[in-house]
């Protein structure tokens, strides 16, 4: 009986693994980002910047390193998110994300270009792993508001946080 | 006896209060909603003893609970706003549902950026402010929140913006004040304030009128003050170039504004033009003739 049930597992969790397909992303159309016009071409950047961020991410809890995060995020969501790995180490346990959708809007676009804000309506299946015993593996569906700030070369996260829908 | 049932009705009621926006979900008992930095509890169902994951990226908890009976966390427990789930697992079996954390309503810290922070005088919506609203814990304050901008300077007026927040940010423009001098821009959101300081220089020039006189054998050529239109004597090292044409060839020479003045000497030719100009702004142009 115990058997078939951990082939089973096994299998969930290699399809987990493996199901690395990018997520589908919709972008909603920006009539207005506040006081400044977007570019095309800024908009682009802040989208794949964000995408890459979530993909560092998703390294980072799974393999509990924070060092994953310093290419895509800087500030306080930085050093949040880099207390969670750290608080994750502590118990033990590790977590796992995988992006399968996003529907992006840019809200914002500072005059100063020197902030943009776009809220990502994200579904993801996040699993929950003490030791390497999956615990849950659930769908999730969340609002997450992001700040991205300009650096020399990318757009990095600089706010990062999920709100009620 | 009855202040004794009084104490344990009123602590039955301040029980149940959380559970007022509570939602159950299989055998855990979750909060809606709660505010970051808040105590908040979760009830499960059963017998037993299980683990309590509660996990999301913006922290992580785990705690042995005891099913049956009501898990408290202390207002320290959770204060990163985010969505969370909640995991109860009891040998094979899990219960799960999720939550959010949102951000404390009181606000503790701006992020204010103010551009540029050196600009000319008298520009319309020359300066910009935005400012995120955070609040102890570093949280993006979501809910609209009313945040004044004000600019002041050397003159006496002021100007005065309120705006609403919207996902958490603000912004407004102001224009520079006709008077050069240091300006304060300030946020403010209730008691938590923020202060930029924006230099304000003269602009363009706007009056540049040259004088020439004999000295020696040369020409003493000499600026009046030159201003912007607002009447704002120009920067010192501002550049003047003083141009002098004549049969045969032109001088040209650079000087920079010194007290606002720029003075230099050229070739006294007779029937000479001399002309004056600091940046795209030309000045007068005088005809020099020797006198007999």
């Amino acid at each position: 009986m115990k058997r078939p049930l951990f082939i089973v597992c096994s299998l969930f969790a290699a399809i987990f693994a493996l199901g690395s397909d990018p997520p589908a992303v919709r972008v909603e159309p920006t009539d207005s980002v506040g006081p400044r016009p977007l570019e095309k071409q800024t908009e682009t950047a802040v989208i794949r910047d964000y995408l890459q961020a979530w993909r560092s991410l998703s390294g980072a809890f799974e393999q509990n390193r924070a060092d994953l995060l310093d290419q895509d995020f800087t500030g306080a969501a930085k050093e949040k998110l880099a207390d969670t790995i750290q608080e994750q180490v502590k118990l033990g346990i590790h977590t796992r994300y995988r992006d399968s959708a996003h529907d992006l809007r840019l809200v914002f676009y500072s005059p100063e270009e020197l902030s943009v804000q776009l809220v990502d309506t994200v579904e993801y299946d996040m699993q929950i792993l003490d030791g390497q015993k999956v615990q849950t593996t659930q769908h999730v569906r969340a609002r997450y508001v992001a700040v991205l700030t300009p650096t020399e070369v990318r757009w990095k996260v600089r706010v990062f946080q999920a709100e009620p829908e | 006896m009855k202040s004794r049932f009084t104490f344990l009705l009123v602590g039955l009621v301040l029980a149940a209060m959380p559970f007022a926006v509570a939602q159950q979900t299989g055998g855990l008992r979750l909060p809606k909603t709660v505010e970051a930095g808040s105590a908040f509890s979760i009830q499960s169902t059963g017998s037993g003893k299980a683990v309590l994951y509660i996990v999301g990226t913006g922290q992580v908890l785990r705690r042995n609970v005891q099913l049956g009976e009501t898990t408290f966390f202390a207002p320290a427990d959770l204060h990163n706003a985010g969505h969370y789930l909640a995991a109860l697992v009891e040998g094979s079996s899990t219960e799960t549902g999720a939550f959010d954390v949102i951000a404390a309503h009181q606000p503790a810290a701006l992020s204010f950026l103010a551009k540029p922070s050196r600009l000319a005088v008298d520009l319309h919506d020359g300066i910009s402010g935005v400012v995120y609203v955070f609040d102890i814990f570093r949280n993006l304050i979501l809910a609209p929140t009313q945040v004044s901008f004000q600019l002041s300077g050397v003159t006496r007026s002021v100007q005065m913006r309120t705006v609403l927040t919207h996902n958490g940010v603000a912004w407004t423009k102001m224009n520079s004040a006709a008077k050069e001098g240091v300006a304060q821009f300030v946020a403010r959101v209730g008691d938590v304030a923020s202060t930029r300081v924006i230099q304000q220089v003269p602009g363009n020039p706007c009056h540049l009128r040259m004088s020439a006189r004999p000295s020696g054998q040369r020409l003493a050529v000499e600026t009046e003050p030159v201003r912007d239109c607002s009447g704002n004597a120009l920067s010192d090292g501002t550049i003047v170039t003083f141009t002098e044409t004549y049969t045969g060839g032109e001088s040209t020479v650079d000087v920079p504004l010194k007290r606002g003045v720029a003075r230099t000497d050229m070739p006294a030719y007779s029937g000479a033009r001399i002309s004056v100009a600091t940046g795209v702004f030309i000045g007068n142009e005088i005809l020099w003739r020797k006198e007999r």
